[in-house]
């Protein structure tokens, strides 16, 4: 920066100033006037909070404001951590993430290579259609729904399995069986979306690999491990670190709606809890270093998997 | 076996698999349709699965004679279209500068943008700066703090540069400005990637939550999704008492629940299937490069 505002200094010098300048502006102008309202949005909703997170050394009252606050250094620190609570909703926010991971990863890869299979291009699209349509739909909505089909006494599942002679499972009371509900909303929400960047890699792979492997007389298991799963291992080696860097952060919708006061011991995360110390019990400041914690760590993780996912694959986000 | 017959079965196991994995995201809504048609006996007694029984549409006349709820949809669908304008009218004007390699301070502004994909405030001094602002209880705060998606704003960006730029130069050497080429070119050329957007926002807004439930605590100014959330939160209720042994019976027959969830849902069927070809072509875009 400063050394193209220095080459520019001498241009406009050179050029005799105010004219290149103004000839500037009135080519550029317009464009200034097009960016001035969204820069400002930027400073106000999204630099504005930041200028915010200084309450988490602060002892925070909503009289005072943000500026008139007392200073309390990291004493808010010291009380975050040591409370029993953010441990526990530290290790659920890894856990749940984790097991979404080991669930809800592979799931689009070996669906991706199904559809990748299917020759009638009518069935593929609808297919299609149908398997994207759970990611536009709420967790409000699929919170709704999962209390009609989980339910302990009046659920879809626990019907089945009850005319099968099995024991109602209480899928939403129990914190263990509550993980089975949880993984699978997960499942159900993201895997058919998550088939577009593999099909979107497999579109590129040469038809050619394919006859020439049929020359060669390979079956089609055979071509799917030699060819098609090599040519989508950079998305997925890409896509596993990106996802490793999100340990941290988790959403507030899923956890908040299908979790509930009976399995809060496992449901009970990092974003939901900022959320109850903070709005529900007015503790600002303690809510503030909480949530500055996990942009902090989770600055960390991103800024690490994205420095990994270049140099194994030469890919990253950033 | 032949090498054809080994084909076939292959298809066919793969086609059975593919047709249950569809299944398997159709079953919930199947089950929740049907337990919305279905009579309140046949459901409490556990029949009803994925086909209604004894069917009325009793829960529909319900769900549509209910003023708050359709005052809900009517304000919901009017702030998501809303939302959603202002939204891609702010996208596209820090989009098409931002194009541009000779406007001084662009990369500047693109770090300043760049970073709050990266990091952020958190929603503790949000809800401050929403307070300050005087914002609460008032639909700016459903609809300014997410005004530009820095995601959506790369993804656009990254569109824009893949015009051919020979277009837009022998624009300006006819003197036209630039609003005048990003209006007559450059959007005529991005309809593809618009629709994208305003599918993403809107889906956004429409399935947002959270900052309802944060600012918003005037019946009047409830979107849906805050307002059957409510609705589920008393199923809870009643799951719970259940749990500690007392065989009530819920507030709300299951098959209002359920007509309500399909209510709000129908709206974002009926618009998605037409976007699909655009927004499967800018996902991609936004994942090639950020």
């Amino acid at each position: 920066m400063t050394k193209a505002k220095a080459t520019e200094a001498a241009s406009v010098k050179r050029y005799g100033g105010m004219s290149r300048r103004t000839s500037y502006m009135k080519r550029y102008w317009q464009l200034y006037a097009l960016l001035a309202l969204p820069l400002l949005y930027f400073i106000v909703f999204r630099y504005g909070p930041m200028y915010g997170v200084q309450i988490a050394f602060k002892d925070f009252n909503l009289f005072q404001g943000i500026n008139g606050s007392e200073w309390i250094g990291l004493e808010a620190f010291r009380e975050v951590f040591a409370m029993r609570d953010f441990y526990t909703t530290l290790r659920n926010t890894f856990m749940l993430n984790f097991l979404d991971l080991v669930v809800s990863f592979p799931a689009p890869i070996i669906l991706a290579i199904m559809l990748y299979e299917i020759r009638s291009a009518w069935f593929k699209r609808i297919s299609q259609t149908i398997l994207y349509i759970p990611h536009f739909i709420s967790w409000v909505i699929i919170g709704g729904i999962v209390y009609q089909l989980f339910g302990t006494q009046s659920g879809m599942i626990n019907g089945v399995l009850q005319s099968f002679g099995f024991e109602a499972v209480p899928f939403l009371t129990d914190k263990n069986s509550w993980l089975i509900t949880y993984l699978f909303t997960g499942v159900w929400q993201s895997a058919g979306w998550g088939t577009i960047l593999y099909l979107a890699a497999l579109s590129g792979v040469n038809r050619e690999l394919f006859e020439a492997a049929d020359v060669d007389g390979a079956t089609r298991l055979k071509k799917i491990w030699h060819i098609t799963l090599p040519s989508i291992k950079p998305t997925i080696v890409t896509l596993l670190i990106l996802n490793l860097g999100k340990m941290v952060s988790i959403g507030f919708d899923r956890p908040y709606i299908i979790g509930n006061t009976a399995v809060r011991e496992y449901s009970d995360v990092l974003s939901t809890f900022v959320y109850r110390i903070g709005l529900e019990a007015g503790q600002y400041t303690l809510a503030t270093v909480v949530g500055l914690f996990q942009a902090v760590v989770g600055l960390v993780f991103i800024l690490g998997s994205n420095y990994i996912s270049k140099k194994a694959t030469g890919d990253g986000i950033i | 076996m032949s090498e054809r017959t080994a084909n076939r079965i292959f298809d066919i196991v793969n086609i059975t698999f593919v047709t249950l994995f569809v299944v398997f995201c159709l079953a919930p809504f199947m089950h929740t349709i049907a337990v919305s048609l279905s009579s309140n006996r046949a459901i409490m007694s556990g029949e009803v699965t994925l086909f209604p029984i004894e069917i009325n549409w009793d829960a529909y006349i319900q769900v549509f004679s209910n003023n708050s709820m359709l005052h809900s949809l009517g304000f919901t669908v009017i702030l998501t279209v809303a939302t959603t304008l202002l939204c891609m009218l702010f996208t596209v004007a820090a989009a098409y500068p931002l194009t541009k390699p000779h406007l001084k301070g662009r990369k500047f502004f693109l770090y300043l943008i760049i970073v709050t994909m990266f990091f952020s405030g958190g929603i503790i001094p949000e809800y401050l700066l929403i307070r300050d602002l005087h914002m609460i209880n008032t639909v700016w705060s459903l609809i300014l703090p997410g005004l530009v998606s820095p995601f959506n704003l790369i993804i656009l960006i990254s569109f824009f540069k893949n015009i051919p730029p020979s277009l837009e130069e022998s624009a300006e050497i006819d003197g036209s400005s630039h609003f005048h080429t990003l209006m007559r070119i450059v959007l005529p050329l991005s309809m593809p990637v618009m629709a994208t957007l305003a599918l993403f926002y809107a889906v956004g807004r429409w399935n947002g939550f959270q900052d309802s439930l944060m600012y918003i605590t005037n019946p009047e100014l409830y979107p849906l999704q805050l307002k059957l959330f409510q609705m589920v939160q008393n199923n809870m209720v009643t799951e719970l008492t259940q749990m500690e042994g007392a065989n009530r019976t819920p507030l709300t027959p299951e098959s209002l629940k359920a007509a309500t969830v399909i209510f709000a849902t129908v709206p974002i069927l009926c618009v998605y299937p037409w976007l699909q070809k655009y927004f499967v072509s800018g996902v991609m875009l936004g994942a090639v490069k950020g």
